[in-house]
C-alpha cells in the first residue's frame, strides 16, 4: 500500500490556498441533500458538526455523554496557542511551526502543522466572537502566557478553564443548529462498529447506552473525533469514559493506524494515593510559569520540605536544562520526574512525586496575585489531597495524558477508508512524538471549524451521484450483526474476572513496558502479558446485566476488550520503532547525556499500521522536511 | 472505613424504585465518593448481582456529568465541590449515607442514580449562544473588554451544567442554571446584540419543560460547585424587564 499523504504542491505558506482554491465545491441546494455523520461532540466534533451545519449540510452528531457539553475537551485546563504575537516578542506562524515541529521531535508532517500554525489566529477570532471569555488585561486587550518548550508568550487562556470555555462556545454553536433542525444531536450513543458500502464509510452502528438497542445511522461521509485512548493505562488524565472503540473497529475495517504507541504523558499530575484510585488529575503546565520542581538532594531525606534548606533542594529541570528550565517540554520535563524517583530522591508514599513549589512566586508576586492566576487549580489540589500549595509545595508525578497516535490521515485528514475523516486527538496528524502544550485545543478548533468544512465538501463534491444513503443496506445488518453476537458473547462467559480487573492489568502492564521508558524486552514481555489478558477476557470475563439495559459493566467490557487488542498493537508499534524520539524513549537508544537519540536515516518516518487476520503489517510514510532541518532537540 | 449505605434503586425510566441497603467495608478516607461506589460495584460483580447505575466521566469536577443527592444535599455535605470531587474524609466511619438522583419533574430517572438531564440542553438550544458563524468573526483584540466585565462575564461562565440547582430547590427551579448563561452573554459585548430575545426564548423554554419558578430561597447558590452567584439570578430579572420594556416601545 502507498501511503499517499495529498500533500498540495508548492511553497508551505501557500499549501493550503492553493488546495481551498482547488477545492470542488457543493451547491447550497445539494448540500441540503449530503448527511454528514459526526461521532463526538468535543471541541473538534462539535466545532466541526456546528460548522457544517452552517453551510447547510444534514448533520447528525453522536455522543457517548448525557450531553454533547461534557466531552473530554472541556477538562482542558492551561491554554491554547495562536501566533498572533500581541505580545510583540517575536512570535510568529513561522516560529509557532517550528516550535510544534521541533517539540515533536520532527516526527510529524511538515504541511500539516505549518496549516495548524497558520490557522491558529482564526481560532481566537472566531471563539471570542462566540463570547469565550479570556483572561484580559486591564486595557480590554486579551492576556497570554507561556507554555513548556517555548520562548514566547502565545497562549490564549480562561483562568485554568480554557478547554470548558471553548468547548461551551463550540457547543453553543452546535445547540444553535440543533435549533434550526440542521443537526440532530443523540447523546448517549456509543459506536460499536463502522459500515462500510463498496469501499467507502457509510455509517456506523451504535448502540444506545439507556435502551441498549443497536441504532444504524447512515451518511455519506463519516467523520470521527473521539478523541484520545491514553484510557488504555487505567490511570490517566482522561474522563472514564474515553475509549478507543471507534477508532479500533475503523481499523479492523480498513483504516490505518498510526505511531500508536506515541503517548505523552504529563509530568504535573497529582500522584496515585493508593489502590482504590480511579483517574488521576492533572495540574495544568502553567503552573510551571510560576512553580519550580525540585527533590532532596539527599536520597530518601525524610524532612517535611519546609525544612529542607535551599542548599539541599536539587532543582534538578533548572540545573539539567537551564535555557527552559521549569518550562523544559512534557516529555524531557515527565521522564526527568521518573529518573530522579527511580534515583531514590522522590518524596511521598512509594518515593513517587516530586515537589513544585510555589514559594517563590508568593514572596515575589503575593498571595493574591498567583491566587488570581492559578486559584481554581490551587483549589482542586486542596480538595483532592487535602494540602494547602500556598503552604507547602504540591506533590506531582507523570500520568499519561495525550495520544499523539491515532487514526492515519492525509492532508485533508481523510483516513484510509474513503469518506472517513478522524479529527482532533484521534487522529495522528500534528504532534509528531510529543505534543506542545497548548496545542491540542487549537488542533481540535483548526480541524473543526476551518478544516473539516472545505475538505468534507472536496469529498462530497465527487462523491454525490452516489445519490441517498440508507440504513437498510446489507451492509447495515451484517455489521448490526456482528455487534449482536460479540455483545452476546461477552454476556455469555459469565466467569469470574471483572472487566475493571484486567482494565488495571493491562494499564499496569502498559504503564511499565509502553509508558515513559521502553525496552525491547519489556515490550516482549507486555505482549505475552497482553495476550494472557486477552485469553482470560474472553474465557474469564464476568459482565453482570443484560444488553438491553443501561449497563455500565457491559459498557465497560466491550471497551477493554478493544484495548486489549490496541494494547498489543502499542507494544508492536514501540518494538518496531528501534530509536528514541519525543515521548518514545528506548532504553537502548539514548545520547551519552541520557536524551532521546533520534535515527533520522532510518525512521524518518510514520508508521501505519494495517489489520490483517495474520497480524499487524507495517507501512511507512516517509517524512521530507523542505523547511527545517531535523537537528538535536536540545532545551539545554 | 466502612460504611451502610442506603441507595435508589430503580430497574428503569417506568419501573418503581425503592431504597435498598448496602454494606460497603475497606473505604480509604482519600476515596472519591464515587470510588467508594466503584468499590461497592465490584463486590455486587463479585456477588453476581447487577452493578449500581449512577452517571460521571471526568472525575475531576469539571464535566458536570456527575451529581448524587447525598443525605439530602446535592453534591453532599462539602460545599462547592461536584459529587466526585467529595471525599470520603468528609464523612464519619460507620455512618449510615443516603444516596438518591437528582429530583426534579424535568430530570426522569433513567436508572439508579442516572437521571435524563436533556432539558438543560434544550434550553441553550432555545438561545444560549452567539449567532456566530464560523469564518465571519473579526479580529479579537478589536473590540477591547474591561478586565472586570471579562472576569464577571467568566464567573457566570464557570456554570458545568450538572443540574445540582434544580435538585436542591424545593421548585425544582433552574433559575441559576438559566441566569448563568444568560449573565455569561449579556456581560458581553458579543452577546449583547442578542440579549433582549435570548432571555425571553430560554425562560419561555424553562417554563415549557416543567422546572419551577424561582422563590429566592437561595438553596441553589450554597450547592453550586462552581460558586454562581445569586447576583445572576437579579441579573437576568433586570434582563427580562428590559426586553420586556423595550418591547413595549
Amino acid at each position: 500500500m502507498i501511503l499517499d499523504a495529498r500533500v498540495p504542491e508548492g511553497p508551505l505558506e501557500q499549501k493550503w490556498s492553493r488546495y481551498k482554491a482547488s477545492a470542488r465545491l457543493v451547491s447550497p441546494a445539494n448540500k441540503r441533500a449530503l448527511e454528514v455523520l459526526v461521532i463526538g461532540s468535543g471541541l473538534a466534533g462539535a466545532s466541526a458538526a456546528a460548522s457544517l451545519a452552517e453551510l447547510g449540510y444534514r448533520v447528525t452528531c453522536l455522543c457517548f455523554q448525557d450531553s454533547p457539553r461534557r466531552a473530554h475537551s472541556i477538562a482542558a485546563q492551561g491554554g491554547i496557542n495562536a501566533a498572533k504575537n500581541y505580545q510583540n516578542d517575536g512570535d510568529s506562524v513561522e516560529r509557532l511551526f517550528r516550535d510544534t515541529i521541533r517539540g515533536g521531535d520532527y516526527r510529524s508532517r511538515e504541511a500539516n502543522v505549518y496549516r495548524l500554525a497558520e490557522l491558529s489566529s482564526n481560532v481566537i477570532d472566531h471563539c471570542v466572537a462566540q463570547g469565550v471569555p479570556f483572561a484580559r488585561e486591564y486595557g480590554g486587550l486579551l492576556a497570554n502566557r507561556s507554555f513548556g518548550g517555548v520562548q514566547v508568550q502565545r497562549t490564549f487562556y480562561a483562568r485554568g478553564q480554557t478547554g470548558q470555555q471553548l468547548l461551551i462556545g463550540s457547543y453553543a454553536a452546535l445547540a444553535r443548529q440543533v435549533k434550526r433542525g440542521r443537526v440532530r444531536a443523540y447523546p448517549r450513543q456509543e459506536v460499536q462498529d463502522l459500515v462500510v458500502v463498496d469501499g467507502r464509510a457509510r455509517g456506523v452502528i451504535a448502540r444506545d447506552l439507556v435502551t441498549g438497542e443497536l441504532v444504524r445511522h447512515a451518511a455519506h461521509a463519516v467523520v470521527f473525533a473521539t478523541g484520545g485512548y491514553g484510557t488504555i493505562y487505567y490511570l490517566s488524565t482522561l474522563a472514564l469514559g474515553c475509549n478507543a472503540t471507534a477508532i479500533w473497529r475503523a481499523h479492523r475495517r480498513g483504516a490505518l493506524l498510526a505511531n500508536p504507541s506515541f503517548v505523552q504523558i504529563h509530568p504535573t499530575c497529582i500522584p496515585p494515593q493508593g489502590a482504590h484510585q480511579s483517574k488521576l488529575t492533572l495540574m495544568s503546565e502553567s503552573l510551571r510559569n510560576d512553580g519550580r520542581v525540585w527533590v532532596p538532594k539527599r536520597a530518601d531525606d525524610g524532612r517535611a520540605p519546609g525544612d529542607i534548606p535551599e542548599d539541599a533542594r536539587d532543582y534538578y529541570l533548572e540545573r539539567r536544562y537551564p535555557s527552559y528550565g521549569n518550562l523544559a517540554p512534557r516529555d524531557i520535563a515527565a521522564r526527568a520526574a521518573k529518573e530522579i524517583c527511580d534515583m531514590g530522591h522522590g518524596v511521598g508514599p512509594g518515593g513517587r512525586g516530586v515537589y513544585l513549589d510555589f514559594r517563590d512566586a508568593l514572596t515575589r508576586d503575593g498571595r493574591d496575585t498567583i491566587c488570581a492566576r492559578y486559584g481554581n487549580l490551587f483549589d482542586m489540589y486542596r480538595t483532592i489531597t487535602g494540602a494547602d500549595p500556598c503552604a507547602t509545595p504540591m506533590r506531582i508525578y507523570p500520568a499519561a495524558h495525550f495520544t499523539m497516535g491515532g487514526l492515519w490521515v492525509d492532508y485533508a485528514l481523510m483516513t484510509t477508508i474513503p469518506g472517513l475523516f478522524a479529527i482532533g486527538e484521534c487522529n495522528f496528524a500534528d504532534h509528531g512524538a510529543n505534543r506542545l502544550g497548548a496545542n491540542s485545543l487549537l488542533q481540535a478548533c483548526v480541524d473543526g471549524y476551518f478544516i473539516l468544512p472545505y475538505t468534507v465538501g472536496d469529498y462530497l463534491a465527487d462523491d454525490r451521484g452516489a445519490g441517498p444513503v440508507s440504513p437498510d443496506d446489507p451492509a447495515f445488518a451484517a455489521a448490526e450483526r456482528e455487534v449482536r453476537e460479540r455483545l452476546t458473547r461477552i454476556l455469555a462467559i459469565r466467569g469470574q474476572v471483572s472487566p475493571r480487573t484486567l482494565h488495571r492489568s493491562l494499564g499496569a502492564t502498559l504503564w511499565d513496558a509502553c509508558g515513559m521508558v521502553r525496552d525491547a524486552a519489556g515490550l516482549e514481555r507486555a505482549l505475552a502479558e497482553i495476550g494472557a489478558l486477552r485469553a482470560s477476557f474472553w474465557g474469564d470475563v464476568r459482565v453482570t446485566g443484560a444488553a438491553d439495559e443501561l449497563n455500565p459493566e457491559l459498557t465497560r467490557a466491550t471497551r477493554v476488550a478493544d484495548f486489549l487488542e490496541l494494547g498489543e498493537l502499542m507494544c508492536r508499534d514501540a518494538l518496531a520503532r528501534r530509536e528514541s524520539c519525543g515521548a518514545h524513549y528506548r532504553l537502548e537508544h539514548r545520547t551519552d547525556e541520557g536524551e532521546a537519540r533520534r535515527d533520522d536515516g532510518g525512521y524518518s518516518h510514520v508508521s501505519a499500521w494495517e489489520y490483517t487476520d495474520e497480524g499487524p503489517r507495517l507501512h511507512r510514510e516517509p517524512l521530507t522536511f523542505e523547511r527545517v532541518t531535523p537537528g538535536e532537540r536540545s532545551y539545554k | 472505613m466502612r460504611f451502610h449505605l442506603k441507595i435508589w434503586r430503580q430497574p428503569k425510566r417506568e419501573a418503581e424504585g425503592r431504597i435498598v441497603d448496602y454494606e460497603v467495608d475497606g473505604v480509604s478516607p482519600d476515596m472519591s465518593f464515587l470510588e467508594m461506589l466503584d468499590l461497592l460495584n465490584e463486590q455486587l460483580v463479585a456477588r453476581d448481582e447487577p452493578v449500581i447505575a449512577f452517571d460521571h466521566d471526568c472525575r475531576e469536577g469539571i464535566c458536570g456529568q456527575c451529581g448524587l443527592y447525598i443525605d439530602g444535599v446535592a453534591h453532599g455535605p462539602r460545599p462547592g465541590v461536584t459529587t466526585c470531587q467529595l471525599h470520603m474524609r468528609s464523612f464519619e466511619d460507620g455512618a449510615t449515607v443516603y444516596v438518591e438522583p437528582w429530583r426534579a419533574r424535568a430530570f426522569p430517572v433513567l436508572k439508579d442514580l442516572v437521571v435524563d438531564r436533556g432539558a438543560l440542553d434544550r434550553i441553550i438550544e432555545a438561545g444560549g449562544y452567539v449567532s456566530v458563524n464560523t469564518g465571519t468573526a473579526p479580529e479579537a483584540n478589536a473590540l477591547p473588554i474591561a478586565h472586570d466585565v471579562a472576569e464577571r462575564a467568566f464567573d457566570a461562565a464557570a456554570c458545568i451544567g450538572c443540574g445540582a440547582c434544580v435538585a436542591a430547590c424545593t421548585n425544582a427551579s433552574a433559575m441559576l442554571f438559566v441566569a448563568a448563561k444568560v449573565s455569561h452573554l449579556s456581560l458581553l459585548p458579543q452577546g449583547r446584540v442578542e440579549a433582549e430575545t435570548r432571555v425571553v426564548d430560554m425562560l419561555a423554554q424553562t417554563d415549557k419543560e416543567g422546572f419551577g419558578g424561582c422563590s429566592n430561597t437561595r438553596a441553589c447558590e450554597a450547592v453550586c460547585p462552581k460558586g454562581i452567584s445569586m447576583e445572576s439570578i437579579a441579573r437576568m430579572n433586570w434582563e427580562f424587564v428590559k426586553s420586556r420594556l423595550q418591547r413595549i416601545d
